[in-house]
């Protein structure tokens, strides 16, 4: 495939975008073909941080191997580490206590609100503006500082384990996320007003890189990417876990398929994230972070699945067991993946100005793509 | 009282006193000429802080603050390190090309300096064609924008230098016609008559509205030249990393960085001589006491608060923001600002001919 876009026709360019590039966000390469500045063909080439996590969990017990999955889409650790515990639940058919729900769901919400502000602050950086990202990290250090003092760690969490999560939240989070939330609802207008209402970026945002609601579908994209352009897949609504069927909230969906409804989704999304805390905050129940379980879990025989929407769309975990301590195969996936295979088709004809407003709506984090 | 045009006149007179006129013509125009590479040097310095410290207030940050207080020598510091540098050049470069870019770019920021009239009565070069000088000259350093991105053998570069040239190119005529619509008002090219037509009030509040226009106009379109954001195509750090500047370094690279604050500079002075009075002070009509007043502070300080307030909306644009697409950029000037000014000059020339403006 690489020999014959490497082999351009006459008056075409290749060019390699990547693997050091500013707006491709991680070490992902990029060969595209160009005629002047349009694009004629993108060929994403894989593998510069593969770390072959899936063999990797292989040898690792059904205890040890959620923590790995914190280096995936590390801006979603906690939604990683919750979606491979919930795999190991169901297969183990643990009753998870109800404080762990609460807690868990905070922080997953909590992530999703951390990563699409970094993914906002890298998008308005990629189109020129650079202002933005100092502001959305504003907001994003206040979250991180919460996570350090619940959890120790402010990227690679690993706090979500079969049955609950590792330890109790800390005194001050529930006054600590409460500020936070007042701070943020300040904010987000700040947002709208400095970037999604400027005329530039609408611009820049509207009609490139178009995506169908039945393309999105055939390319299997998932999250803010499919629905932005319409389709309904917030895995929260279509197949809830945890507590999100007692939770009111509503699935963003735009149906403009153009960047800049991929870009209101995620922004509206930190909006109904929001409202999720705020009706969880008030009333962590007391009681059990953490179900009892046996030292050492053995899987029963069988194959298990679960998914989880995380900030970059669905998350499948799928376990094959064969009985023992350590999973036979595990499969992850991934939605960066899914969602990146799509690029080729949404920036062919566009300018090479676009191919940033267009890859950064995908918000691609490249360790996710290779695992 | 203590001003550029007293000294400069003192120092003529003094060396005309001890030795005949040649070598006194020889060693006021060294004089000059290290004067100019001195204003380059300090110029750089200064908006290079300049830039930094206001790019960190938007940015809810510190900015430079280690080196010496408050940072100031910061700039220098990292001056010093870009001339201590290896002065790589790719293999497979141009190398003629290659190494005479910067200089184009740099040497024609530095010929502009010579009509700008700093103060009253202190310019380096009174020409009766000023502000047609100034176009002219202005219009060389695409070459060699041009010059370093095809000569650097990239890609990226070719793509930043061709996007520099198309953008360049069109906006000089915008920047043109506003800048006419001030020849037209004043009946002069010559930079000095331009202020002294300024007398009794500056053209941005003598002239009405298309002079509003015409100003507007003329700061999108120097923005555009000078390849600042939000019309830094050349550039464009995220989509060609560099642009044409990508296979830089050390020195070379300071030299284009250099010369575009220069421009900056430069366009800002332009524009506040032709609507904002350059040295002239605040005068109001015939209010003989207020305008003496004005008149107390030093015309120097005039010139550069007009013109560094000029540059902090230039840094202001590009903190703020997002780039525009290529196409966006020419449709921009092609099909709204070209048409606007060209009508926009047809209003003021109906103006300076009935004489309406005050």
């Amino acid at each position: 495939m690489i020999e014959e876009i490497t082999t351009a026709k006459e008056g075409e360019m290749v060019i390699n975008i990547g693997p050091q590039h500013p707006s491709t966000h991680g070490v992902l390469h990029l060969l595209i073909t160009l005629d002047g500045e349009t694009i004629k063909k993108l060929e994403p080439n894989l593998g510069y941080i593969h770390r072959s996590i899936e063999k990797m969990c292989e040898s690792l017990s059904y205890r040890q191997f959620i923590y790995s999955t914190s280096r995936m889409d590390y801006l979603s650790a906690h939604i990683n580490n919750h979606a491979c515990a919930m795999a190991v639940e169901k297969a183990m058919e643990i009753e998870v206590p109800e404080r762990a729900e609460y807690i868990r769901v905070i922080l997953d919400e909590l992530t999703r609100i951390a990563s699409h502000q970094l993914w906002w602050g890298a998008m308005a950086m990629d189109l020129g503006a650079l202002s933005p990202f100092f502001y959305a990290f504003r907001e994003r250090e206040v979250i991180t500082d919460i996570m350090e003092e619940t959890c120790g760690a402010r990227l690679t969490m690993n706090y979500m384990v079969p049955g609950g999560v590792m330890t109790d939240i800390h005194p001050n989070f529930v006054k600590h996320v409460k500020d936070f939330i007042v701070q943020f609802k300040s904010k987000i207008d700040e947002y709208d007003t400095l970037v999604t209402d400027n005329i530039i970026f609408q611009n820049r945002m509207k009609n490139v890189g178009l995506l169908s609601a039945e393309d999105a579908i055939s390319y299997g994209t998932s999250g803010p990417t499919a629905r932005g352009s319409g389709v309904s897949c917030d895995i929260r609504k279509t197949h809830p876990y945890s507590l999100y069927s007692k939770l009111q909230f509503e699935e963003v969906i735009e149906t403009g398929c153009d960047s800049f409804s991929r870009y209101l989704v995620r922004v509206k999304e930190m909006k109904q994230s929001v409202k999720i805390i705020e009706q969880l905050i008030d009333n962590i129940p007391e009681g059990d972070f953490v179900a009892k379980t046996k030292a050492v879990i053995k899987l029963p025989k069988g194959e298990f699945y679960s998914r989880a929407e995380t900030a970059r769309g669905e998350l499948g975990v799928y376990i094959v067991s064969e009985g023992g301590t350590t999973p036979y195969r595990i499969k992850f996936r991934s939605p960066g993946f899914s969602n990146l295979s799509a690029l080729n088709h949404m920036v062919k004809g566009y300018k090479i100005g676009d191919l940033v407003a267009i890859m950064g709506t995908l918000d691609l984090v490249i360790p996710d793509i290779d695992r | 009282m203590l001003s550029f045009e007293n000294i400069s006149h003192g120092l003529h007179n003094w060396l005309s006193a001890i030795m005949s006129e040649t070598p006194v013509v020889l060693i006021e125009l060294t004089l000059v000429a290290l004067a100019a590479i001195t204003l380059f040097a300090a110029l750089g310095l200064i908006l290079v802080y300049m830039e930094r410290k206001v790019a960190a207030v938007i940015q809810i940050r510190k900015g430079p603050n280690r080196v010496g207080p408050m940072g100031i020598f910061q700039t220098a510091a990292d001056t010093l390190k870009l001339v201590m540098k290896e002065n790589f050049m790719p293999d497979s470069v141009d190398k003629f090309l290659y190494k005479l870019a910067p200089f184009v770019v740099m040497i024609t920021a530095m010929l502009i300096l010579a009509p700008m009239p700093f103060a009253q009565g202190f310019q380096i070069w009174n020409i009766n064609i000023g502000v047609f000088y100034v176009t002219a000259i202005s219009s060389i350093s695409v070459i060699g924008v041009l010059m370093a991105g095809w000569a650097s053998n990239n890609k990226y570069s070719l793509l930043g230098a061709m996007r520099s040239g198309a953008q360049i190119v069109s906006y000089e005529l915008s920047a043109g016609f506003a800048i006419l619509s001030i020849v037209a008002l004043t009946g002069s090219l010559n930079l000095n008559d331009i202020i002294l037509s300024q007398q009794d009030g500056w053209w941005i509040f003598k002239g009405h509205i298309p002079v509003w226009i015409a100003f507007v106009i003329f700061m999108i379109a120097v923005t555009a030249e000078t390849n600042r954001a939000p019309f830094d195509m050349a550039e464009a750090e995220s989509e060609l990393t560099g642009g044409f500047h990508t296979e830089y370094g050390g020195m070379r690279f300071a030299l284009f960085f250099l010369a575009e604050y220069i421009n900056i500079f430069i366009v800002c002075g332009i524009g506040a001589t032709l609507f904002f009075g350059g040295w002239m002070p605040f005068h109001i009509g015939h209010w003989e006491g207020f305008n003496h007043v004005m008149d107390y502070i030093p015309s120097s300080i005039w010139f550069f608060g007009k013109t560094f307030f000029l540059i902090f909306v230039i840094m202001w644009f590009r903190w703020t923001f997002p780039r525009l697409r290529i196409d966006q950029l020419l449709n921009l000037e092609w099909k709204y600002l070209l048409p606007i000014s060209l009508f926009n000059l047809l209003l003021i020339t109906v103006i300076a001919i009935k004489g309406w403006h005050f």
